[in-house]
């Protein structure tokens, strides 16, 4: 390396060492890097090898078609598996829209107008900083704003509108062989008891509708046992249930699965938005000027041309954003709370539970037992994260055509 | 009308023309003024995040029990004692420090080298086994390291340390700062690495060519030449991954603890800004009392700074990146 020719001896020898010695300083350092680096593999093979052996005990079919109990070893994370399945839907179907029109409002209209382009720059500094606040102030912010809705539209106990739901007063009959549920229609979850008058049409738990039949508080009960099944004493207590259909909706929100999917989409909207303009930055420039000298219009062009070439990028950079909202479990504790939830959400207003929450509501308990229930819960989620990066890998490598 | 002969010739209905053109224009503005909105929706959440947070915060400073100079400079944070009600923010500011401070003597180094040797040594094979595990790490759902942290790192490992050599005699509680931070590090690790590989990446290779020229070693360059030419990237790096640190919720919530405390010594449990929220969150929130806007105005101090961080490393991160254009 060193052609150079010195003349004096020592301080030949001396330039020798130097470059000797840097030498193996380069290659000590070579080793060192690659010990360090392989740290971050070893640690991800501890991490996963750790909980693959604490949970692989509990990991069965019952585990993910079952419900929580409180034994953990009859514990299932079937509610909250669909829990996340509604919860990322519904946080899906709020981000993508928004998410993919921002992206092209910054990608696609370069301004001309000075205000304009400040907006620009001014929405552009506003989603950096969006995609670094930590996920708990969304939390706090989705339970102000979906939950509580500022409190301007009364409290979940007394919504201030809702549809799908049949209020009933629910009432035991006098029946001495079985069990019959009486329900008394009422209007509305405010209105008071009803009285109960003879002839009134009822329906029981069964769905039958039948005649109800009063009578005093101290008569005599009928003999006909048909007929005590539609009996009630004049003086019956009642309690006031709810039925709701499956598109039952309410507003405020309440802590309901819609609103978890919406504090969810402010978490994933910043990272979407960002993904989907690199995606549309990549499309090449020959085939916008293409198109617009063709004579089509901006929109023509975008939506005809440039969109469809983007398509493959911006449906990656979704699946990776869903797989970071399905892990996210601060926003949902926030929204949610620690409930005890054994089924799935019947409607979009239900209560719910989602699978990270689910973990770490296992993972807090001190029994061991449980902690091999939230090992088994892990490999869950982890199977299905690695579910949907699959999924994005194979679509990217299938639509991948070359664009220029 | 006059009509002129192309007119005739081609059928066109000049009035057809002019309405279709004047549809497909107040189409484009409808569609364009929809995209707007959208992108106005953005603006909207960080208004609505500042808002609610100054409103809710401002709230619980007019209760009689907070005092601004107890919040600003006060150390002890004990909001559920029933007459020692004491709103000292210094406190979780100091979990939040400590665990911060664990992870990032932990990924900051490994990070930077890491990415030096991805960067300038590492051959093709050893890459694609490296970023995969990477980026692996990096997708893992938090309350996985929680999880980690909590079962695995704080019994098996830190437990495990005799403390007696180095004679101290308090040992790793089972819920301590410590553990948190380490899991807190390995979830900022991947953070750190890739971004400082795209700003050692952006050093122009003629930098490095002269300096092999002049006879250094592959180490010489990396450490004398390459480092420093991108340092204001990896700075950027460094702000963004504590940033994220800060902001970490469910690893803390689940191995750090629960007891607020202002200290340094990362054996004993501490409570972080984001596990206080977490913690009344779980509470009865229905009763809005002062602990429940304490959580506001801690929100509020958390929203803040990693807000301050994210903006510094953003302007970092552009500026290096003007310099070698």
């Amino acid at each position: 390396m060193n052609q150079v020719i010195i003349l004096d001896p020592q301080r030949r020898q001396q330039a020798m060492r130097s470059s000797t010695w840097r030498r193996q300083k380069n290659r000590i350092f070579v080793w060192f890097c690659v010990a360090t680096a392989f740290v971050s593999v070893l640690v991800l093979f501890v991490l996963l090898g750790a909980i693959v052996q604490q949970g692989m005990a509990k990991l069965n079919l019952d585990f993910l078609t079952s419900p929580p109990r409180p034994e953990p070893d009859q514990a299932g994370i079937s509610p909250a598996l669909w829990g996340t399945v509604v919860v990322c839907l519904v946080c899906a179907l709020a981000t993508l829209p928004i998410g993919v029109a921002t992206a092209i409002f910054l990608q696609e209209y370069q301004p001309k107008n000075r205000y304009v382009r400040m907006f620009h720059h001014f929405v552009q500094l506003n989603i950096s900083n969006l995609a670094g606040v930590p996920s708990v102030v969304y939390g706090i912010i989705g339970l102000t704003a979906f939950v509580g809705m500022f409190g301007l539209l009364g409290n979940p106990m007394h919504p201030a509108w809702e549809i799908g739901v049949r209020y009933y007063d629910q009432y035991l009959a006098e029946s001495t062989a079985e069990d019959v549920v009486l329900l008394v229609p009422v209007e509305s979850s405010d209105s008071p008891m009803t009285k109960l008058e003879d002839g009134m049409t009822v329906q029981t738990s069964r769905g039958e509708t039948v005649e109800l039949n009063v009578i005093p508080p101290r008569g005599s009960l009928p003999s006909d046992p048909e007929v005590r099944k539609r009996t009630l004493r004049a003086d019956a207590e009642g309690g006031r249930i709810s039925r709701k259909s499956w598109y039952y909706l309410r507003m405020p929100f309440g802590r309901s699965a819609l609103a978890a999917g919406l504090t969810l989409m402010l978490v994933v909207l910043p990272v979407l938005i960002i993904s989907s303009q690199e995606a549309l930055m990549a499309v090449p420039d020959s085939l916008r000027d293409g198109a617009l000298g063709l004579g089509a219009t901006r929109w023509q062009t975008i939506r005809r041309v440039t969109l469809p070439a983007a398509i493959p990028g911006i449906m990656t950079g979704s699946i990776i954003a869903m797989s970071r909202a399905i892990g996210e479990a601060a926003p949902i504790l926030m929204i949610a709370g620690i409930v005890y939830i054994s089924s799935a959400p019947g409607n979009l207003m239900d209560d719910f539970t989602v699978m990270p929450l689910q973990i770490y509501n296992w993972a807090g308990r001190p029994q061991v037992e449980f902690h091999e229930v939230a090992a088994a819960g892990i490999i869950v989620l982890l199977a299905v994260l690695l579910l949907f990066n699959g999924v994005a890998v194979f679509l990217r490598y299938k639509l991948e055509k070359p664009l220029s | 009308m006059a009509r002129s002969a192309q007119e005739i010739l081609h059928g066109i209905n000049q009035r057809e023309l002019t309405a279709a053109r004047n549809w497909q224009r107040a189409k484009e503005a409808g569609i364009f003024s929809g995209l707007a909105a959208s992108a106005t929706f953005s603006v909207l959440i960080t208004a609505t995040i500042i808002i609610v947070l100054f409103t809710e915060s401002i709230r619980f400073f007019e209760r009689p029990e907070v005092s601004l100079a107890d919040f600003f400079f006060g150390t002890k944070w004990s909001p559920l004692l029933g007459s020692e009600k004491h709103f000292g923010i210094w406190a979780l500011i100091s979990g939040t420090m400590q665990i911060t401070f664990v992870a990032m003597v932990f990924a900051l180094p490994l990070g930077l080298v890491t990415a030096i040797y991805l960067s300038e040594y590492a051959p093709r094979r050893l890459r694609t086994i490296l970023k995969p595990a990477l980026e692996i790490l990096a997708g893992i759902p938090t309350v996985v390291y929680g999880f980690f942290a909590l079962t695995f790192i704080t019994p098996h490992i830190l437990q495990q340390i005799p403390l007696e050599w180095l004679g101290l005699e308090k040992g790793f509680e089972s819920y301590n700062a410590a553990s948190a931070g380490i899991a807190v590090g390995i979830l900022c690790l991947p953070i750190v690495t890739s971004l400082t590989e795209d700003a050692l990446q952006a050093v122009p290779q003629s930098l490095r060519d002269g300096a092999f020229g002049l006879g250094g070693t592959k180490f010489d360059v990396s450490t004398k030449i390459v480092v420093p030419a991108a340092l204001s990237g990896i700075i950027s790096a460094f702000l963004l991954a504590i940033a994220r640190a800060v902001g970490e919720t469910m690893i803390v919530a689940l191995a750090a603890g629960s007891l607020p405390r202002f200290g340094f010594d990362i054996r004993s449990e501490t409570q972080p800004m984001t596990g206080f929220m977490v913690q009344m969150a779980l509470g009865d929130v229905s009763n809005f009392g002062t602990e429940y806007y304490s959580m506001y105005a801690v929100a509020l101090v958390l929203f803040l700074m990693t807000m301050a961080l994210t903006i510094i490393g953003q302007f970092i991160r552009k500026r290096y990146r003007e310099v070698y254009r």
